[in-house]
């Protein structure tokens, strides 16, 4: 039997920001190919440019993401992005050719941008997670764009040994213009953290594939974080290789006037008894504040034992801002732990200012406290307290500005 | 020694059709140390009254003025209301996820006296107020009326009123879906406030159970919109006798 449920189809002026409710998105009864069915490829070639029109493309602003499509299919540019590792002992580190044997052995490309990643790079970067080796400190791959440079490619390898344990930051700041592919794989029993922060500079436009594989019993915390940059795309796609894996999917994004923010998920159910946890949280402010977010989840027929749930919760500040929330749950067999989705998306709630403002709290202050509140729980379940520190902080600084601009009116 | 004077008040609320008053000429003095019970039928515009004094959006004032020791109340915000002194203990106190009970405290302190409270002073306070009011110490982690019973957020509440010392105390409808229990609680809540004759009370209430235990010098009762009838306690027995009937049938 395949149940099929998915948000609605009906076009790009999808408006959900009026939405208050869990479950306010509609349940489509229009038929919808199987994720399954969507085409993966090395081969650029086998993704044309995209016109707007395709169900992965529908909701982004093509002429940012254009210069990244490689129209003319002669490759992105190396060297737009300076990389930089520190690593604890207990990591190695290596910069591998494009020909190494390692590389792209986790599913394949799914849109034009990741075969752009893929047939563009000239050198990856490996970090790996010794078999049995306990990382006595955090990883982090400072990932910066090159001032002056034009579009670019970059290839990043995490590989998390059997029985190991690692957190590993990625952190994109400056300028750049990058389609990047991140692989992960996790062997079995490994333990995982893994953050991605797209900090960028005003004016960047990033389209990242993540492409994870989680081992039996193995445990992934996969956390994204999109605060800066024009236009940005991540598009987390993780399966399964063995029986009891565990996948942590975490998001917190915070969009401003005139940005894109989008993250498409795919968790792939193809290995029975595994479980995955989806929670993806998004605040926007300002004129043209765009967020967008697509979980899409398939529990295989073979996948009996299957728990999953995913969630995504948008927090409208400002008029003029919009989010896009779409979760997508394939189930093609019944004998499963459980599925569930839960999408949201609503305005800032005025009985919730005027509680804490009955109490004496001004406005400012108030609505603080409500948006901080949106995020803790979320930030709490990141378990990295530098990253936690830092996004906590960078809240603040997005507040800050929308805060200034309330006193001001 | 404070006291809040109303004065012809006339408020509407907006709804579909346009503006529909509410109230319809509301004079009422409450000065520190007395506790009125605001009595009547549903219906009648007694949450509108606490409401606008509190000053929540859907409410316009179309007449007549509120002030508090001379202070134009009605020209302040929510917070500056609250900040002159002002409290409304809620019916229906609103959840705020992901802000704990003891953060919300701490951050209501500093925002009325100006100034964080000293910290070691300030969670004895709280846990204090916390034991008297049988509240469970783990509450203050937990969220701002997230998951509380309806007990709960009225013993919350009341905590609120007991931390936060305000000069006028307005309580709409405390008392309603809480058991005997609870009920006594929160009451003895109320009576610790007041005990000091630094508070004045407006109890709004539609039943006379809670004036067992927190006992008003002054009882109003409350028919479309104005106050219709005012005496001492002893009108609030006649009104267990009688119910509101009487004036209803007048209106």
């Amino acid at each position: 039997m395949t149940t099929q449920t998915s948000g609605p189809v009906a076009g790009p002026s999808t408006d959900h920001s009026r939405a208050v409710a869990d479950g306010a998105h509609s349940h489509g009864v229009i038929p919808q190919a199987s994720r399954a069915e969507r085409r993966t490829s090395f081969e650029l070639a086998d993704f044309p440019v995209p016109t707007g029109r395709e169900e992965e493309w529908r909701f982004s602003p093509l002429p940012q993401f254009a210069p990244l499509f490689d129209a003319t299919g002669q490759g992105l540019a190396a060297g737009g992005v300076q990389v930089t590792v520190v690593n604890p002992p207990e990591v190695t580190v290596e910069i591998v050719g494009r020909g190494d044997e390692r590389l792209g052995t986790v599913g394949r490309p799914g849109d034009r941008t990741a075969a752009a990643a893929w047939s563009s790079f000239a050198e990856a970067t490996v970090v790996t997670v010794p078999r049995g080796a306990v990382a006595s400190a955090a990883t982090s791959v400072r990932i910066e764009g090159v001032p002056g440079t034009g579009p670019t490619a970059s290839h990043l390898l995490v590989h998390a040994r059997e029985l190991s344990e690692a957190v590993v930051v990625v952190d994109h700041v400056g300028p750049a213009s990058l389609a990047e592919t991140v692989e992960v794989v996790v062997e079995d029993g490994a333990h995982l953290t893994l953050v991605s922060i797209q900090d960028w500079d005003a004016g960047s436009v990033h389209a990242a594939a993540h492409r994870l594989v989680v081992g039996r019993d193995a445990t992934v915390k996969h956390v994204v974080v999109t605060l800066g940059g024009e236009a940005v795309r991540i598009t987390p796609d993780a399966e399964f290789s063995g029986e009891g894996a565990d996948l942590t999917a975490l998001g917190l994004y915070f969009a401003d006037a005139g940005q894109h923010q989008e993250h498409r998920l795919f968790v792939d159910h193809n290995v029975p008894a595994c479980r995955s946890r989806v929670t993806y949280k998004g605040a926007l402010q300002g004129v043209g504040a765009h967020t967008v977010w697509v979980g899409d989840v398939l529990i295989q027929a073979h996948a009996e034992g299957t728990d999953t749930y995913e969630l995504n919760r948008n927090l409208v500040l400002t008029d003029g801002a919009r989010a896009d929330s779409v979760p997508n749950l394939e189930i093609e067999t019944g004998e499963i732990e459980g599925a569930g989705h839960a999408s949201a998306t609503g305005r800032f709630d005025d009985e919730q200012l005027f509680y804490l403002m009955a109490r004496g709290i001004p406005e400012t202050e108030a609505r603080r406290l409500v948006v901080r509140g949106f995020f803790a729980e979320l930030i709490g379940q990141i378990g990295v307290p530098e990253v936690e520190e830092r996004l906590i902080a960078a809240i603040e600084a997005e507040l800050e500005a929308s805060m200034t601009t309330l006193a001001g009116a | 020694m404070s006291t809040l004077q109303i004065r012809d008040l006339h408020v509407s609320v907006e709804t579909k059709e346009g503006a529909k008053p509410i109230l319809t000429g509301v004079d009422l003095t409450i000065a520190a140390g007395e506790t009125h019970a605001i009595m009547g039928p549903n219906g009648s515009g007694k949450s509108t009254l606490a409401y606008s004094l509190a000053g929540h959006p859907k409410y316009q004032i179309t007449s007549g003025s509120v002030t508090l020791d001379g202070e134009d109340v009605l020209a302040m915000t929510v917070d500056e209301r609250a900040r002159a002194g002002m409290f409304l203990a809620m019916q229906y106190p609103v959840e705020v996820p992901g802000v704990s009970v003891s953060n919300f405290l701490r951050t209501a302190k500093t925002a009325l006296d100006g100034q964080a409270p000293p910290l070691r002073h300030w969670v004895k306070d709280v846990k204090s107020a916390m034991e008297r009011l049988r509240i469970d110490p783990a509450f203050a982690e937990r969220n701002v009326n997230e998951g509380f019973s309806g007990g709960e957020k009225k013993r919350h509440e009341i905590l609120q009123m007991e931390l936060l010392k305000p000069k006028i105390a307005i309580l709409d409808e405390t008392d309603s879906g809480l058991d005997v229990d609870a009920l006594r609680i929160v009451s003895e809540g109320v009576n610790r406030v007041s005990a000091d004759g630094d508070v004045g009370v407006m109890l709004i209430t539609h039943y006379t159970r809670i004036l067992r235990y927190v006992k008003p010098d002054f009882v109003h009762v409350f028919v479309a919109g104005r106050i219709a009838e005012e005496g001492g306690p002893e009108l609030a027995e006649r009104l267990e006798a009688e119910g509101y009937d009487r004036f209803l049938a007048t209106t």
